[in-house]
């Protein structure tokens, strides 16, 4: 396992060096740049400003700085955008907020999602089935730019409970709107996954066998179904982690809670470059741990997996 | 007192005193005021600001904020008139090229430092150096500052910046030319002074909340990004006791809607009108929406390079395309927010412009199509050989909706075949930098309030200037315009040029919505450029 582990990591240094250098040439290819306005800066404001920047330079140096000054000084760069601060300082800002509603929209997700797949798996084809399904098909087809709104019109201007934004250090009431928002869609997507995935198991020749020994149900769903019905849930968990973590550029939009996600978007249409960067690189690397988190998880669970 | 340029032509050498003396009346509440016990005031942004460094300052989010921070020379009050800031007034030598600026000693850095002449000069010199790479060093340049063009190519020393502290309280300032509207230019947060202490001690940290030390009526409290800006009163400030508002918090939201219902739930004092929605505000909440003068202008350019299309090459095609334009419908149907028709390319509202006759404005839209369809049959095109248009405009709900609007009006008018296509901004900006376009989306906002802010995209060798339209008896009438005691002579003939050759369509006059709530008084409607001090505001108790 441990040299699975090893191996694994030992790829992503170059999947991650394909990935700078692919974002770097698609980036450039892009047209405009980062000082383009449509008051376009005078030949030699634009110099000083390109040689303060080094895009004065020629592009496999600039790939090559970048490079080294990431790899071994672990400095991403100032933004071009936000000239007082450097690419770490936003990151350093923005992360921390959207891992937090990220975390805990994953957590609300994830709790809910499967105890809503597990109870309408169990009562199959019953009333609690009908408003399982019914309840993750209606917060499916609610995406979250448009729960945002119809969280705030009811929440902050009808009945005046929650701020309307903002993040304040992280206080509770901040939280809410937000994890609602940004956890449904998963929320219904795990729900369905584990349904499918739980009738299956149900259906299966071990858990008839289970049954006719007599075991209590309630043993049977905990010891012998959940497990193996969680397989395909945890496949999709690990991307929608990250996807939470990362940020969701909706939520940033709607609540301003100041997360990376708006950075994400913004950044490509200012051509931030080193905001870009900066940020493709953090979720690749996530992308890439979780995947592996994904699949060591998948080993301990089931038993037919050996690495 | 208006800095019209006549005026300054007329009082060169004179002592300048600016409106009243030391107490200055800007945030004078009136005795009977019911104040609100909480002082705050909030306000919604759409982005973060690229800077709150007055020499990098480029925004007019950042600008309001820098002019809570620091004081420059000058400020404006309501009307956006100059008022002492930290200059009490100035002298300007017969040739107009020396300006002698008299500073007030009881200015106070938050630290409890004197503000000094030296304060100015190293903050000006510090905005041109090539070593900060300010975006906005050229606004060093457009000051006509003697060397400032050398010191931004790297060929002077930042010392040879024509800018020179005599003592504490006096500065000298050299121009490589007269310009008479160089005082009102000094409201611009790229002139206002930074402590060099205080640059060098942090270096790039210096603008962080705790490290920043400023000049203005508020210091830095609090700077989470993409989040809150909050800044607080300055004991320091000169004129600390004059001032009302306590707190000052700018809020990012960048969805207009989102911040509409955070308005109205009373967690904002202002914020946007999002597009269209302003008759309907106005008419639930009439004395909260309001619609002033902004200083922009909205125009569609025609493609006149070499290269470019041939059938925009004839003027007649132009003229036509630009009298089928209903501009009433735009402003009152499509943008309803408080817009005026544009048949000229100033804003109307520019101080000191006058209104040029333009013999488009006065017909009928009737009349206008009626000439429209002869000028295209003359130019040679009509059903058996109809106009094919790219129009251009980078993506947002409002240009969509004008671009609609107009392919419409030359469709059902001229027969005019347009593709419209939308383009995101940097994709834009370079498509219509290179003349990929036949007709493009354009707007402009002025630097300063004087007409030449507008009319110099219409020189030949402006950078601005998209169309590439070349008339030399235009450069020649702005040239003289610089120097004119009566420039608005130079203004209506460049206008008027305009308006027969037809480079671009002026379509209308910006106007800015927001809903103000009605606790907030003091804000300066009549302030064209819209800049406002929070230290002249007060909110009162809500009703």
């Amino acid at each position: 396992m441990l040299s699975f582990i090893l191996k694994r990591l030992a790829i992503a240094v170059p999947t991650l060096l394909i990935l700078v250098v692919l974002s770097f040439v698609l980036m450039y290819a892009a047209p405009g740049g980062p000082f383009n306005s449509d008051r376009p800066l005078p030949p030699q404001v634009l110099a000083n400003i390109e040689a303060k920047y080094g895009l004065d330079q020629p592009f496999w140096k600039q790939i090559v700085d970048y490079v080294t000054n990431v790899v071994f000084h672990f400095d991403f760069g100032p933004s071009f955008q936000y000239e007082d601060r450097t690419v770490n300082d936003v990151i350093a800002q923005g992360f921390p907020v959207t891992l937090t509603y990220g975390f805990w929209s994953f957590v609300l997700a994830v709790v809910v999602g499967v105890s809503l797949g597990v109870a309408a798996a169990i009562r199959q084809n019953s009333w609690l089935d009908y408003l399982a399904v019914g309840v993750s098909i209606g917060a499916q087809v609610l995406p979250n730019f448009v729960m945002a709104p119809i969280l705030l019109l009811i929440f902050t201007l009808w009945l005046g409970w929650l701020p309307g934004g903002g993040w304040n250090g992280g206080q509770w009431q901040y939280l809410i709107m937000p994890v609602i928002a940004l956890s449904t869609s998963y929320m219904a997507s795990i729900a369905r996954i584990t349904r499918s995935s739980m009738l299956e198991v149900l259906n299966s020749n071990f858990i008839r066998t289970a049954r006719a020994k007599g075991l209590p149900g309630g043993r049977v769903i905990r010891k012998h179904a959940l497990k193996p019905a969680m397989l395909p849930v945890i496949s999709y968990l690990g991307p929608a982690f990250v996807g939470m973590i990362t940020g969701s550029v909706i939520i940033d939009i709607f609540f301003s809670t100041g997360g990376i996600g708006v950075y994400f978007v913004n950044s490509a249409f200012n051509r931030d470059y080193s905001v870009i960067m900066g940020i493709t690189i953090l979720v690749g690397a996530l992308t890439i741990l979780f995947n592996l988190a994904v699949d060591v998880i998948y080993a301990w669970i089931d038993p037919k997996i050996r690495y | 007192m208006t800095f019209t340029r006549r005026h300054l032509m007329a009082s060169t050498a004179a002592l300048m005193v600016l409106s009243g003396t030391t107490a200055i009346a800007q945030s004078e509440v009136p005795a009977d005021a019911n104040l609100a016990a909480d002082q705050t005031f909030t306000y919604r942004v759409g982005d973060e600001s690229p800077s709150i460094d007055p020499g990098k300052v480029e925004d007019v989010d950042g600008s309001d904020v820098v002019r809570d921070l620091f004081e420059g020379l000058y400020n404006q009050d309501a009307d956006g008139n100059l008022v002492p800031g930290v200059a009490l007034d100035h002298t300007v030598s017969d040739d107009g090229l020396t300006y002698t600026f008299n500073l007030r000693e009881d200015a106070m850095w938050s630290n409890g430092e004197p503000v000094t002449a030296g304060d100015f000069v190293y903050a000006w010199k510090r905005a041109a150096s090539p070593e900060l790479a300010s975006p906005y060093s050229w606004f060093i340049e457009l000051m006509s500052i003697e060397n400032a063009s050398a010191v931004i190519a790297g060929e002077m020393e930042p010392d040879a910046l024509g800018v020179t502290a005599i003592d504490d309280t006096t500065l000298e300032v050299k121009l490589s030319t007269p310009l008479p509207y160089f005082p009102q230019m000094l409201t611009h947060g790229t002139t206002f002074p930074v402590l060099q202490s205080n640059v060098e001690e942090f270096g790039d940290a210096w603008t962080q909340p705790g490290n920043m030390v400023s000049n203005g009526a508020y210091v830095l409290t609090e700077l989470v990004p993409g989040e809150r800006t909050v800044r607080e009163r300055n004991e320091m400030y000169w004129d600390n006791e004059n001032t009302t508002i306590e707190r000052v918090v700018k809020l990012v939201v960048p969805d207009e809607n989102v911040a509409l219902t955070r308005y109205l739930a009373g967690e904002l004092d202002r914020t946007d009108v999002p597009a269209g929605q302003f008759p309907r505000l106005s008419e639930e909440y009439p004395e909260q929406a309001i619609s002033v003068p902004e200083a922009c202008s909205y125009y569609y350019m025609f493609n006149l390079r070499e290269n470019g299309p041939e059938e925009l090459k004839d003027e007649r095609v132009r003229n036509a395309l630009s009298l089928a334009v209903d501009r009433d419908i735009i402003v009152d149907a499509v943008l309803a927010g408080g817009q005026k028709p544009a048949y000229y390319f100033s804003h109307w509202a520019t101080a000191g412009f006058e209104e040029p006759e333009i013999a488009a404005a006065s017909m009928t839209q009737e009349e206008r199509n009626a000439r429209a369809v002869e000028l295209l049959e003359e130019a040679g095109y009509g059903s058996d050989n109809p106009l094919t248009i790219d129009l251009v405009y980078n993506t947002n709900e409002s240009h969509k909706s004008v671009a609609i609007a107009v392919s419409q009006m030359w469709k059902q008018t001229l027969g005019v075949e347009t593709t419209l296509s939308n383009q995101e901004w940097q994709t834009f900006l370079d498509a219509r930098g290179s003349g990929d376009f036949d007709v493009a989306r354009g707007g402009w906002c002025a630097d300063y309030n004087e007409a030449s802010t507008f009319l110099d995209l219409m020189q030949s060798g402006s950078g601005y200037n998209d169309s590439k339209y070349v008339n030399e008896e235009v450069d020649q009438l702005l040239a003289d315009a610089k120097t004119s005691e009566t420039p608005n002579e130079q203004y209506t003939q460049v206008e008027q040029i305009i308006a027969e050759e037809m480079p671009i369509i002026p379509i209308y006059h910006y106007a800015a919505v927001d809903m103000l709530s009605d606790q907030i008084e003091n804000w300066p409607v009549n302030n064209f450029e819209q800049n406002w001090y929070s230290k002249d505001l007060y909110k009162i108790e809500s009703e």
